[in-house]
């Protein structure tokens, strides 16, 4: 299954430092995402994109994680030889990150 | 409990004029701010008065006033925002002028400035953040160094009875707190409610990305009416409680998930978001659907600002040099690789000195480089080739004219290359880069002066 089944995205920039949240559409997924997309994940998941280290911040509340991409941007948006020099776009490319298939608690397997 | 209605009009340089107006005429509100400055678009604006003394303040600060001052003026509605960018004196006689023009006698402009710290960063010896050295070790001309401001200056002009302020760099949040503190007294020493207030203006700080933009995704999540996109205004209670809406019609929606997405926009450490006027923390904000495109935000608090303040430095770093070409059809792929192939040669061939280079296939690897094959489900060969693609080489260069060339190994590829390359494009350009350092907040001296109509 891919992330995008459970998830919403968005992502910032500041500097070369990229941010990207990840929103689970429905809070009793929150365990899950917490369990199954770590800073490790997203790291190898960006491989040829991440330089530097990625942390990731829980918010229980608002059943989200935010990671936070160090060494991401080419040098920044205002150097970055990218062709989406803020990132924009990676948050489109986590989304395709797999995830095991997920029974709902309405029974209901969702992949 | 008294509560003050504040709409956001720009969310960008760039961004729409429209949605601002329909807030000024249909939103029922206080205040008006406009967030337009962007890391890089200061430096440009430096770079820009430097060669036309007077300018230096946003394009688009005439084209907005034009459409917004006169409701506004007539409805008391009060304007702040940071479009004076390198040049808020001369943003503020061009405001002036503007209001005569339109019968405006008397409004009251006010201009902020002290965030150009040019001559303390230039003379002093000030670490880079985000990698090693020091802003005198920068290897091109610095152009440019802006402060972060905070809230008090803005504070200063709504207390002098200003109808509209305008500052160049500010942390664009202040543009909303600041009448939040003007009118409910905020102390600004009272680090939980400068952390509410915080929240409310990185809530409305882009505009129409907590109103819908920036959101939909066809069958995941649906926004309507996006030509026609409403800008937020969030109803703000003087305990820092806010309700985040959109007028009445407009097009786009005000949701938890609009909001969730929007709260966590370029945040780090969602405990400790430096901010000129706190380190707020949104971790423990609450955020309640309350009605129709209503969104009820609480929570949110604070510790004590920072001693340093962030500081946008612009200097002249390399040129860039770039080139696309595109291929169709059947072997499209195969024919794309090939052309970079033959690029990556005729670099090596010609003595082409690049520092950094890339050779990408746009619909392919240009957003995701690589990615990783196992996250895509398997070997990238085992996805169909796409039917057209297009070839991207990009390169930074110590001169321009290595990064012409660049563009030109790729247009040449007309005649030279693989077989139906359509629709070249090249372009080569001098880097203008920021970067970032902190100035000791003592080393700042603020001001504020008027321009009446």
């Amino acid at each position: 299954m891919k992330l995008r089944e459970l998830a919403h995205a968005r992502t910032g920039d500041k500097g070369n430092t990229s941010n990207i949240s990840v929103i689970a559409y429905d809070p009793g997924d929150f365990a899950f995402l917490r369990e199954h997309v770590t800073a490790d994940r997203v790291k190898a998941h960006f491989a040829d994109i991440v330089r530097g280290t990625v942390e990731r911040y829980e918010l229980p509340s608002l059943g989200a994680l935010n990671f936070v991409l160090h060494d991401t941007l080419g040098g920044g948006v205002t150097r970055s030889l990218s062709l989406d020099a803020h990132g924009k776009s990676l948050s489109g490319c986590l989304l395709e990150m797999d995830v095991p298939d997920t029974q709902h608690p309405n029974g209901e397997v969702r992949r | 409990m008294k509560t003050i209605r504040i709409g956001s009009g720009a969310g960008y340089s760039g961004d729409r004029i429209e949605p601002a107006l329909e807030l000024a005429e249909h939103g029922d509100i206080q205040y008006l701010g406009f967030e337009c400055l962007a890391e890089r678009t200061i430096a440009l604006a430096q770079h820009a008065r430097l060669n036309e003394p007077g300018g230096g303040y946003d394009p688009l600060l005439t084209a907005r006033m034009e459409a917004v001052l006169a409701v506004c003026a007539g409805r008391g509605i009060r304007i702040v925002t940071n479009m004076g960018a390198a040049n808020p004196l001369g943003a503020a006689r061009e405001i002036a002028r503007i209001a005569r023009r339109r019968g405006l006698a008397g409004l009251r402009i006010a201009a902020v400035t002290g965030d150009d710290v040019l001559q303390q960063v230039t003379a002093g010896d000030f670490a880079l953040l985000e990698r090693p050295g020091t802003v005198a070790s920068l290897t091109g001309p610095v152009i440019s160094a802006n402060a972060y401001l905070g809230v008090e200056p803005i504070v200063e002009a709504l207390r002098g009875d200003a109808d509209v302020v305008v500052t160049g760099r500010v942390a664009d949040p202040a543009l909303f707190m600041a009448p939040l503190v003007h009118e409910f007294g905020w102390p600004l020493d009272d680090w939980d409610i400068l952390g509410k207030g915080t929240v409310v203006g990185h809530l409305l700080e882009c505009a129409g990305q907590i109103t819908g933009g920036y959101f939909a995704d066809p069958g995941y999540k649906d926004v309507a009416g996006l030509a026609r996109l409403g800008f937020p205004l969030a109803e703000v209670r003087s305990d820092g409680s806010a309700t985040v809406t959109k007028v009445a019609g407009s097009g786009g929606m005000v949701s938890l998930r609009t909001c969730k997405e929007q709260l966590l926009y370029e945040l780090h450490d969602p405990t400790r978001y430096f901010q000129p006027d706190v380190v707020a923390d949104f971790s423990g904000v609450r955020l309640e659907q309350d009605g129709f495109d209503r969104v009820a935000v609480s929570g949110g608090s604070g510790t004590a600002r920072p001693e340093t303040l962030k500081v946008s430095v612009g200097y002249f770093d390399s040129f860039m040099g770039e080139g696309q070409i595109s291929y169709a059809g059947a072997g499209a792929l195969a024919r794309g690789k090939l052309a970079l192939e033959i690029v990556r040669d005729r670099l090596k061939l010609t003595g082409v000195q690049a520092s950094e280079l890339r050779f990408e296939i746009i619909g392919v690897d240009a957003l995701h480089r690589g990615g990783s094959d196992a996250s895509y489900g398997g070997p990238r060969g085992d996805r169909p080739d796409p039917l057209e693609i297009r070839i991207r080489v990009a390169g930074r260069t110590e001169t321009i004219a290595e990064a012409v060339r660049i563009g030109n190994e790729v247009e040449t590829l007309y005649t030279n290359g693989p077989a139906g390359g359509g629709g070249a494009w090249k372009s080569a350009r001098q880097v203008l880069a920021v970067v970032s350092t902190l100035i000791p907040r003592v080393q700042i001296r603020t001001a504020v002066s008027y321009e009446v109509a």
